[in-house]
């Protein structure tokens, strides 16, 4: 990136070691203290994305061919399925989702990133503890709830490793000079507190010391609900808010809308997923239905909010591609955020709910709209962090490319087809095999959205490998040869 | 002012909102609920220790990504007109159903057909099993893959009779047997035990037929054995 190789040989190291007594530390130094910490996180997180799609088209596969792998209980679809989700949500969601709430916090503070050896150590816990719950599953050590199949000794390493990460986001947040009330320091500080709540609750509530029966249910739907809505959610909303004005270098349009839209996601968000007809006491799904209704008034300030901030201004030529995903991310959030409350309704979600478009609407929620986000940011702070500029900028535009066909091609087949799937199975004289036989086709479209991601993640982690691969040479070529950054970047 | 505080609160506020009407206020209706005597019988009955093993069998395989375990009410959703339901197929699940069931595995998504009362609906081990060593040839165009490795697959020598725990598979080739491993049997076992039938006050029984006098008395029986009411399906 020019803009970072210029600031890099104006201000040699000595100098910003001499501006540290300033209240304001310079961006240079910002991302130094970042480089280490930061760039284990995004890789860690881009490897587990990588793994994870193998392992969800090994599953996939299962539904084109039932005797595919069908011969090892570790490649079955029901240990599959759950180690991919693993891989997704707390190898690469997560970490990227930490990694990049590091950033901005220290980078809003205008202060250096706190506790950097904790980070460190947290993501080494951490991914220990992803690798032993994929681990855990592929040897039927699952627990039976979605999204916390983890076997308990794996969540308590990725509790661990969580808190020494978020102590020292809160650290860094601590060492904020003066007033720093942005907009989207709301959103990530509010996603850094609601992980470990919701994750402790859910865990000691089903891991630790189970509730009895239906209860269970009940939890694991709040939890998975509190995860996507609220802590993905904020997460991806704070990143928009900030990257989306910073990129096109104008201020957010409204800091009160934001602020609005972050109480209403928060207070609202956080009451769905009791799904209408489950065996609960009928006022929960009704109150969820009411919850997830009134999130629509977060999603259309949001909308409103970035549509104003969208309409003009220009990213400079480095930043396109990291804009490109996130404004993909925020249209996906808008969509997916208008969806969630029409599907919590009874009246439709008696035919979409159990269906495909379920699956369709969760990997929407959290590929398009969180994961894309996320992809931007990396793309926007990696080369920032490293000093340096990804070596082949089409690669990288070759992800986007990837990324966004392959989730449409995804989600786009299966919502049709599943709201089909349901319409047809609201006929109870279409036998269910007639009415699963319907939805191979979208099945197989969206198999080919699949391939796509996967290229996209395999050019991902490329990208990320090769630049990680150059800044070690030149650490060891300063380290050896004492050259100045200057004439290495020159 | 550092915000950062005014944020936890926040925070705090609003997931402790979420906390005490989705977490404790359930727990403190539902989470408490004992097994109730009907006639002389509790419900839910305590599973048998196989179904039970069973049960971890469906857990560790990932069952219930592709099969729920509740049936909606009869004005929503297809589930009871499909026969799906318990009580003679009529009626819906409730919360009393699970007390015994760890995990509570009630499914998100139906790639395959609820279970809840699959037990009702089949009462022959056999088929189960034949079922789960390869769905297509019992059912043509199922989705669902095969569990082959929960059964040991061999050849026979020449001459050799084929173990008494062997089972029938069609279209095993001659000289080859199939015998079903502990694991799938408890899986069968576990199945077989899926049914709920009690009439409880929160599920009244559906308006019986009038011309069937027997059906109307047996509404206010308590449960049936499985096999008289495995005849709705």
């Amino acid at each position: 990136m020019s803009a970072t190789t210029s600031s890099l040989t104006a201000s040699p190291p000595n100098a910003t070691q001499a501006s540290t007594s300033a209240e304001i530390t310079p961006a240079l130094a910002i991302n130094t203290s970042c480089q280490l910490p930061l760039l284990l996180l995004f890789v860690k997180s881009a490897a587990w994305l990588l793994a994870g799609s193998v392992i969800g088209l090994a599953a996939t596969l299962k539904f084109h061919n039932p005797n595919f792998l069908a011969d090892h209980a570790w490649t079955t679809y029901g240990r599959l399925h759950p180690a991919q989700t693993i891989a997704f949500i707390y190898g690469f969601a997560v970490q990227a989702v930490l990694g990049v709430a590091l950033w901005i916090i220290a980078h809003l503070g205008r202060t250096r990133l706190a506790m950097t050896p904790a980070i460190v150590a947290g993501c080494v816990i951490w991914n220990l503890g992803v690798f032993l719950g994929i681990a855990g599953v592929l040897a039927g050590e699952t627990t039976g709830y979605e999204w916390l199949e983890m076997p308990r000794f794996a969540a308590v390493f990725l509790f661990a490793g969580y808190l020494l990460i978020g102590l020292a986001g809160l650290a860094t947040h601590r060492q904020l000079p003066g007033r720093a009330a942005y907009t989207s320091l709301w959103f990530l500080l509010a996603a850094l507190f609601w992980f470990p709540w919701i994750f402790s609750t859910a865990g000691l509530l089903l891991l630790a010391w189970p509730v009895r029966g239906v209860m269970q249910a009940a939890l694991d739907w709040w939890y998975m609900n509190n995860l996507s809505t609220v802590f993905f959610g904020c997460a991806g909303l704070g990143a928009i808010f900030y990257f989306i004005p910073k990129i096109l270098r104008r201020p957010l349009y409204s800091h009160a809308l934001g602020l609005f839209a972050f109480w209403c996601l928060v207070f609202f968000g956080s009451w769905g997923g009791a799904a209408p007809g489950t065996p609960l006491p009928d006022w929960m799904p009704a109150l969820s239905t009411v919850g997830m209704g009134l999130t629509i008034v977060a999603v259309l300030a949001v909308a409103v909010n970035l549509r104003q901030t969208l309409a003009g201004g220009t990213a400079a030529v480095e930043d396109r591609i990291p804009l490109a995903f996130v404004r993909f991310g925020s249209v996906a959030f808008v969509i997916g955020g208008l969806l969630r409350p029409l599907t919590s309704l009874r009246h439709v979600s008696q035919y979409t709910n159990f269906t495909w478009f379920i699956a369709a609407d969760r990997q929407w929620m959290l590929y398009g709209f969180l994961a894309m986000t996320m992809f931007g940011a990396i793309y926007y702070i990696v080369p920032r962090i490293a000093g340096m500029d990804f070596g082949n900028r089409k690669l990288v535009t070759a992800h986007f490319g990837l990324a966004a066909i392959g989730i449409v091609l995804y989600a786009l087949p299966l919502a049709v087809g599943g709201v089909r799937e349901g319409l047809a199975m609201s006929d109870a004289g279409k036998s269910f095999l007639e009415v699963e036989a319907g939805t191979l086709m979208p099945l197989r479209m969206s198999t080919t959205g699949e391939l796509f991601m996967l290229a996209g993640h395999l050019v991902f982690v490329l990208n990320l490998t090769v630049l990680s691969w150059q800044l070690l040479r030149r650490h060891v070529t300063l380290a050896l040869g004492g050259a100045r950054p200057a004439e290495v970047s020159a | 002012m550092n915000a950062g505080p005014l944020i936890f609160l926040a925070s705090f506020f609003a997931l402790a909102t979420s906390w005490f009407g989705f977490v404790l206020m359930p727990q403190l209706q539902i989470g408490r609920q004992e097994p109730v005597e009907i006639v002389g019988q509790e419900y839910p009955p305590r599973p048998p220790g196989a179904a039970h093993q069973g049960e971890q069998v469906y857990r560790a395989n990932g069952c219930y990504y592709c099969h729920s375990q509740q049936v909606r009410p009869a004005d929503f959703g297809t589930d009871v007109a499909r026969g799906w339901g318990g009580r003679s197929g009529a009626v819906q699940s409730v919360a009393e159903d699970y007390l015994y069931a760890h995990p509570a595995m009630l499914g998100t998504r139906r790639v395959g057909p609820d279970l809840a009362n699959v037990g009702l609906r089949h009462t022959n081990e056999l088929e189960i099993l034949q079922h789960i060593y390869n769905p297509r040839a019992l059912m043509r165009g199922s989705m669902m893959p095969s569990y082959r490795y929960l059964f040991v697959t061999r050849s026979l020598k020449p001459g050799e009779r084929p173990s008494p725990q062997a089972i029938n598979i069609p279209g095993i080739p001659a000289g080859t047997e199939v015998v079903p491993t502990v694991e799938a049997h408890q899986l069968a076992e576990y199945l077989l035990s899926l049914h709920s039938q009690a009439i409880l006050f929160e599920t009244p029984p559906p308006p019986a037929p009038p011309t069937n006098a027997a059906a109307g008395k047996a509404t206010n029986a308590p449960a049936a054995a499985p096999a008289t009411n495995s005849a709705a399906k």
